[in-house]
C-alpha cells in the first residue's frame, strides 16, 4: 500500500489495466455467460465510459481545490478512455464480425445508436492523438477548442448506451446523472464567471 | 398505430376456417401428425414429463445443431422477474406451476378450462428443432418438445368468427417481482396471432426442450413457439387462450408501437428503429466468428411466406 502511494503515477497506470486483466481472466475461464462476445463488448464499453467520467472529474477537482497539479492524470485517464474505446471498437469489428465489412456496413447504417458511438469514437480518437504536449503547443488555441468536443462525446456515449436497450435503463441512467453533474459543474462555473466579467466590464452598447 | 394497422388488413388475407381443414392435409403431408401410435405417457410425478418415445419431426431441418443447453437455460428474457437475461434462471424457480390449467374461450363452440395433464393426454408430443431469433439480435437453435397449437384450438372448435388469438401469461405477483411493482409493463403479458398464423403447422405449444421438461425460466409449463417471429411473440407460462373477432393489443406493441409491431416477423430488411436486424449472434458460436446473416421469416419463408402475400412487410412489421 505504501508503495502504491509513493509511486502514485506508476500504480495508477497499473490499476487502470486491471479491468482488462480481469476481463482477460473471464474470457479464458469462460465466465462471460451465454453471450460472451456481447458481454465482452459491453464490459469494454462500460470501462470506456467509466474512464471518460474519471477524466472529466479532474478539471472540477482542480477548480475546487485550486490546485493545478493533476493535468497529467487527466491526460492519462483520457488516454485510457481512448485505449478502452479502441478495444470496444476492435471487439465489434473483429471478435463479433470477423471483419465482414458488408455486415458491418449494414449494421452501422441501420443502427442509429451506433452512429453516436462512431461520433464519440472519432472525437476520442482525435483527442487521443493530440494529447501530447507537442501537439498541444503545435495546435495552440485550436487545441482547447478541439478538446472541448469531449463534452459532446460524453453526451453521445450515454445516449449510445441508452438507445440500444430494451428493458433495464438503471445503469445508463447512473452514467447520465454523473455526466450531467460533471458537465453541469462546468456550465455553472462558465456561467458565473461570465456574469462576473459582465459586472466588471461596463457595457459599451445596450443589447 | 396498431389499430390503424389492423383496420388495414384486408379480409382476403384472413384465412377462413374451412382452409384450416385443408391444412390438416398439409400437416399430414409434412408428417407432423403421423405419430399417434407412440403416445408418450405424460403422467409422472414431480411435474416431470416422461418424454420416452418422443417423435422427431420428419419435416424439419434436423441437421440444425442445437445450441448447448446450458446457454439456452441461462439466457432468457422474463420481464416478470428481471430485465437481466442471466438472472431469470434463479428468480423463476420460485414460480408455482403445479397444478396448471389453461382457459380456452371466446369465439369457440366449446369454451373450457383444461388441466394441463388433460391437454397433454390428448396430444402426441414431438421434438422440433427450430431456430429462435430474438429482436435484440441474438439467436439460438432449440429442440422443443410439444405439439401444434392447431391441435389444441381444434379441441375447442373455433367458430368462423374467430379471426385472432390472444394469449395471456399467468399473473403471479407473489413470485414475480416486476408484476408486484408493475415495472415497465402493465402485466399480465399478452401476445397475439392472426388465426391463420395460429393454425399454421409450424406454430407450436412447447412443454419441454432438449428432451426434458421445460425449465421455469424458459416458459414452463406451457409456452408458445412461433419460429418465424421474433422471440417476444413466443409467450411463456400461458394460462389463457382467447379466440377473438378482433386483435388485442399485445404487450410490447402497446409499450412501444413504433418499435414492436403486431406481426414481428423476422425480417433482415426491416430494421428496428434503433438497430439493424440484418444479422444475429448465434449463441455458442465462438470468438472471431462472424455474426450470422438473418433470414427472412427466420428461414421459414417456404412454409409461411404465403400467409403474408401482398402485404407490405415494412408497414406490417
Amino acid at each position: 500500500m505504501n508503495w502504491l502511494i509513493k509511486n502514485l503515477w506508476a500504480s495508477t497506470i497499473v490499476v487502470c489495466l486491471l479491468p482488462l486483466l480481469f476481463l482477460g481472466f473471464d474470457v479464458v475461464f469462460d465466465n462471460l455467460g451465454s453471450n460472451p462476445i456481447q458481454a465482452l463488448h459491453i464490459r469494454l464499453g462500460d470501462w470506456s465510459l467509466r474512464f471518460l467520467c474519471i477524466a472529466l472529474t479532474i478539471t472540477p477537482i482542480q477548480t475546487i481545490t485550486r490546485w493545478r497539479g493533476m493535468t497529467e492524470y487527466r491526460q492519462l485517464f483520457g488516454l485510457y478512455t481512448f485505449f478502452y474505446t479502441s478495444l470496444h471498437l476492435l471487439v465489434y469489428l473483429l471478435v463479433d464480425h470477423n471483419f465482414m465489412w458488408s455486415l458491418i456496413a449494414t449494421d452501422i447504417i441501420e443502427s442509429p445508436y451506433i452512429w453516436l458511438g462512431v461520433f464519440a469514437y472519432i472525437v476520442v480518437f482525435l483527442l487521443g492523438v493530440t494529447s501530447s504536449k507537442f501537439a498541444m503547443k503545435k495546435l495552440g488555441k485550436t487545441w482547447k477548442k478541439l478538446h472541448r468536443w469531449v463534452y459532446l462525446a460524453a453526451i453521445a456515449s450515454v445516449i449510445h448506451y441508452f438507445w440500444q436497450l430494451k428493458g433495464n435503463l438503471a445503469e445508463p441512467l447512473l452514467y447520465a446523472i454523473i455526466i450531467f453533474l460533471l458537465l453541469g459543474f462546468r456550465a455553472f462555473i462558465w456561467f458565473t464567471t461570465r456574469q462576473l466579467s459582465k459586472m466588471m466590464i461596463p457595457k459599451g452598447r445596450s443589447d | 398505430m396498431i389499430i390503424k394497422n389492423q383496420k388495414d388488413i384486408p379480409s382476403s388475407e384472413i384465412t377462413p376456417p374451412e382452409v384450416f381443414q385443408e391444412r390438416r392435409k398439409f400437416i399430414q403431408m409434412l408428417g407432423l401428425t403421423l405419430a399417434g401410435a407412440n403416445m408418450p405417457s405424460v403422467f409422472a410425478s414431480e411435474n416431470k414429463l416422461n418424454f420416452a418415445n418422443l417423435v422427431k419431426s420428419t419435416t424439419l431441418d434436423n441437421s440444425l445443431k442445437p445450441t448447448p443447453v446450458e446457454l439456452v437455460k441461462n439466457y432468457t428474457n422474463y420481464y416478470e422477474f428481471t430485465f437481466n437475461k442471466d438472472d431469470s434462471t434463479k428468480l423463476a424457480q420460485s414460480m408455482v406451476i403445479d397444478p396448471w390449467s389453461v382457459e380456452i374461450s371466446g369465439e369457440v363452440e366449446k369454451p373450457a378450462t383444461y388441466h394441463l395433464e388433460d391437454i397433454l393426454s390428448q396430444q402426441t408430443l414431438e421434438e422440433r428443432i427450430y431456430r429462435f431469433r430474438c429482436v435484440e439480435g441474438w439467436s439460438m437453435v432449440v429442440p422443443w418438445v410439444g405439439f401444434s397449437l392447431a391441435n389444441l384450438l381444434k379441441m375447442a372448435k373455433p367458430l368462423s368468427t374467430a379471426q385472432f388469438v390472444k394469449f395471456t401469461t399467468i399473473q403471479q405477483p407473489e413470485t414475480m417481482p416486476n408484476q408486484r411493482d408493475s415495472k415497465m409493463f402493465e402485466f399480465p403479458y399478452i401476445e397475439g396471432l392472426r388465426i391463420d398464423e395460429a393454425m399454421h403447422p409450424l406454430t407450436m405449444l412447447a412443454v419441454g426442450m432438449y428432451g426434458e421438461t421445460l425449465p421455469k425460466q424458459n416458459g414452463a409449463p406451457l409456452r408458445l413457439v412461433v419460429p418465424w417471429k421474433y422471440g417476444f411473440k413466443s409467450i411463456k407460462a400461458i394460462v389463457k387462450i382467447e379466440l377473438l373477432k378482433k386483435p388485442s393489443l399485445t404487450t410490447w406493441n402497446k409499450s412501444a408501437p413504433q418499435e414492436y409491431g403486431f406481426y414481428a416477423n423476422v425480417n433482415p430488411s426491416v430494421p428496428h428503429p434503433r438497430w439493424s436486424q440484418n444479422s444475429e449472434r448465434l449463441l455458442g458460436s465462438g470468438f472471431f466468428t462472424s455474426r450470422r446473416q438473418t433470414e427472412l421469416f427466420n428461414g421459414y419463408g417456404e412454409q409461411v411466406a404465403s400467409l403474408y402475400q401482398d402485404m407490405d412487410l415494412r408497414h406490417f412489421f
